[in-house]
């Protein structure tokens, strides 16, 4: 039935456009050049002012986000955080920098955990790929370093770590950054809704707490 | 009830407002109340001024916008070639592609997918598709359970409701309503009416169905032909909870979602989240391709839907419809929307987006009533990010379902017919239109009431002064006073002997 149908909307669509249905649409990759893309040349912000807009964005969202100097500060930055949120050690995502770490904590490997066991734990760890000032997005890509979709999902808080060579101006600086066939997720503050009464409320089936170091390196 | 079609009770426009609008709820109007107007007043508002905020901050927007509309008529004129491109992918990646014709098709699919696994449950993440091919209740019948996961489609759900709105489908109810939906089916008669404690009561309710079900239907925002690739947009992590952790997805979606490269998304990740929720970026947008190895579903389906949407590609004009991309600014900013709600356009696609789509789907054979629901007042091309010139579009089908009354023996001697040819006929030429004024200042008397208005017309007429108020005829008409006026102070005023008075006024 399938293959039939797929003749038959073919075939239609290319009766609507009034084009023999065989008609390869060689036109269409020169067609698609002459789109003009005039909002690239918006004025991107200089560097100090998008750490300082990211900050912002992220506030307003209520995810927490907290400066670190340099990338040897990290081990202190996340024991600090840790502490002052009163968290046990969270699953951390494979391929983030042994570095990175406190001594003397065992965090347990996301990798390892079903997803009733990444229900049970404090929180996640993880790095990304790119973030964005303009939206307060942080963006994550399957792999090295930013675990699988489930991990930072399931649990309830998300620590994310921000290299500030990471960080761009806009959505379209963001995307020459991303590989396109790895499974993508763009984070914006934590899990919320506007369905009651179009109030945003923090915290629905995500993460309820986002917190992101944002790294000087 | 069964909805077999996106236009549920083939009701016309006007007499569905008009029970919308009644204070109470009655039989044929179930969910009428002017309680569910205030909502939709208050929301529609609230998030217009969110969007117009978020909006003026880009200086680029019209450019962002122009390219939207760009991208989106190019993917049109060349929509064969980027699903191809799309199947090519999607299957490389280790997806399956299939292709329903129409509502019918599309369910017996799902049922042919769905057959090995046999699921009592299905995680179901907000769909229009779904909707628009009637998929819970086939699933119902088939003894399988669909679990609305979105916050508003389970109050929806859960209060055997109807979806107003495709961003907010539950504006219309206020927390008050839904914390006693959610006390009365969750079992929670301590609950509050705080909107976190009824998101938290949610979150509870779902945790375990997420972590346990094994099968999800989605809808999808965009197609990326280039990667094969999948983008859904959402806020609360019930889509990601539904397209990361059940073994079998099946996404269903409308022939016209796919964008010819993963690139262009820079554009709609810009315009959409700021049009639809009045956000910079909504929380969550997933993007993947196929059965990304552990990272996902083993086995993920994508059902390209048609349903009427081929034939909408023939007309240069009114193709244009098919580049939207379910943003709902057009209703947040509409009037008619705005007194009226989603429910009485009687369609899964509802407001002015609705009013042009839901007609097109049936090849202009229902909902014919739809394109005059609007003023035209142009304020839903205004806000479009993809520039739909939605009042054009209201215009030139109207046009066409003239064309179609006229074109029956019936339709050309109707009294419509024939009254908008005497209209014409009257209107060419100043006397005849004087003469036929005076006629009707006379015959108005006895209709007029004492406020100065007709409420009530005759026969035909009757159709107008059911749902409005006509105000009655001046005892002097303009071209009267014009005349009278003149002549009294002819030095002012063009005098009769100069040729300034257009011959056919
Ligand atoms: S017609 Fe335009 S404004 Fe309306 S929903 Fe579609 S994209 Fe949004």
């Amino acid at each position: 039935m399938t293959d039939d149908s797929r003749a038959r909307i073919l075939n239609r669509i290319a009766a609507a456009l009034g084009r023999d249905s065989s008609a390869a649409s060689s036109a269409a990759a020169a067609s698609y050049a002459q789109i003009a893309r005039d909002y690239r040349s918006a004025n991107a912000n200089s560097d100090r002012s998008i750490r300082d807009l990211f900050v912002e964005r992220l506030h307003e969202y209520d995810a927490a986000c907290t400066r670190v100097a340099t990338p040897a500060d990290l081990p202190a930055a996340i024991a600090a955080t840790l502490a002052a949120r009163r968290l046990a050690t969270p699953a951390v995502a494979s391929g983030v920098p042994r570095e990175w770490l406190p001594e003397g904590c065992d965090f347990p490997a996301a990798d390892s955990l079903s997803v009733h066991e990444l229900d049970r734990v404090p929180g996640i760890l993880t790095g990304c790929t790119v973030a964005i000032a303009e939206t307060g997005s942080i963006v994550l890509q399957s792999g090295s370093g930013q675990g699988l979709r489930r991990h930072t999902l399931i649990p309830d808080f998300h620590l994310c770590v921000v290299l500030e060579s990471q960080l761009v101006a806009s959505v379209p600086l963001a995307f020459p950054r991303l590989v396109p066939d790895l499974p993508t997720t763009f984070i914006s503050g934590p899990s919320a809704t506007a369905d009651i009464e179009m109030t945003r409320i923090r915290g629905v089936h995500g993460p309820r707490t986002l917190h992101v170091l944002l790294v000087a390196d | 009830m069964k909805p077999e079609t996106t236009h549920w009770n083939r009701q016309d426009f006007p007499e569905a407002a008009r029970k919308e609008l009644a204070a109470k709820p009655s039989q044929d109007a179930p969910f009428a109340h002017s309680q569910t107007r205030r909502n939709v007043r208050n929301a529609t508002e609230i998030i217009q001024a969110k969007r117009n905020a978020v909006v003026a901050e880009l200086p680029e927007w019209q450019d962002l916008r122009a390219a939207g509309a760009a991208i989106r008529a190019h993917t049109l004129e060349h929509l064969d070639h980027y699903l191809l491109e799309f199947e090519a992918n999607c299957t490389r990646h280790g997806g399956h592609v299939h292709w329903a014709a129409d509502a019918a098709e599309a369910r017996k699919l799902v049922l042919e997918i769905l057959a090995p696994h046999a699921p009592r449950e299905i995680l179901k993440i907000k769909t229009m598709t779904s909707e628009e091919i009637g998929l819970n209740a086939c699933l119902e019948e088939h003894g399988m359970h669909p679990l609305e996961t979105d916050l508003a489609e389970l109050i929806i759900q859960m209060g055997r409701d109807r979806p107003s709105h495709f961003v907010v489908p539950a504006l219309h109810k206020s927390r008050g309503q839904i914390r006693d939906l959610f006390a009365r089916e969750m079992h929670r008669p301590e609950l509050s009416d705080e909107p976190e404690a009824l998101a938290a009561a949610a979150r509870d309710y779902l945790r375990q169905k997420f972590l346990s079900t094994r099968v999800a239907i989605s809808g999808a925002n965009f197609l990326l032909a280039d990667t094969g690739g999948v983008c859904i947009v959402e806020s609360e992590g019930n889509g990601r909870m539904c397209l990361t952790l059940p073994d079998v997805l099946i996404t269903i979606v409308g022939i016209e979602k796919v964008l010819p490269s993963f690139q262009d998304l820079e554009v709609f990740l810009q315009t959409l989240p700021r049009s639809a929720t009045g956000e910079r970026m909504n929380p969550y947008n997933s993007i993947w391709s196929g059965t990304p190895g552990n990272d996902g579903p083993r086995e993920f389906h994508v059902i390209l839907l048609d349903n009427g949407r081929s034939p909408i590609l023939a007309d240069d004009e009114s193709r244009q419809t098919l580049r939207c991309i379910r943003c709902a600014a057009c209703l947040n900013t509409c009037p008619v929307y705005h007194q009226t709600g989603g429910h009485a356009y009687d369609s899964v696609y509802a407001g002015p987006i609705g009013a042009i789509l839901t007609p097109q789907l049936h090849s202009m054979q229902a909902a014919q009533s739809l394109p005059y629901a609007s003023s035209l007042c142009g304020a839903c091309y205004e806000v479009c990010p993809v520039a739909i010139n939605i009042p054009e579009v209201l215009i030139h089908l109207r046009g066409k379902i003239v064309e179609q009354q006229q074109s029956t023996v019936a339709g050309s001697l109707s009294l419509w017919n024939i009254a908008m040819k005497s209209a014409a006929f009257l209107m060419q030429d100043g006397s005849r239109l004087h003469a036929a004024v005076h006629l009707a200042q006379a015959a108005q008397r006895p209709l007029v009431s004492r406020n100065g208005f007709i409420e009530w017309l005759p026969g035909m007429l009757n159709g107008w002064t059911k749902t409005r108020d006509l105000p009655a005829l001046p005892a002097e008409s303009f071209r009267d006073w014009w005349r009278r006026t003149r002549s009294a102070n002819s030095s002012l005023q063009p005098s009769a002997e100069q040729p300034s008075e257009p011959r056919h006024d």
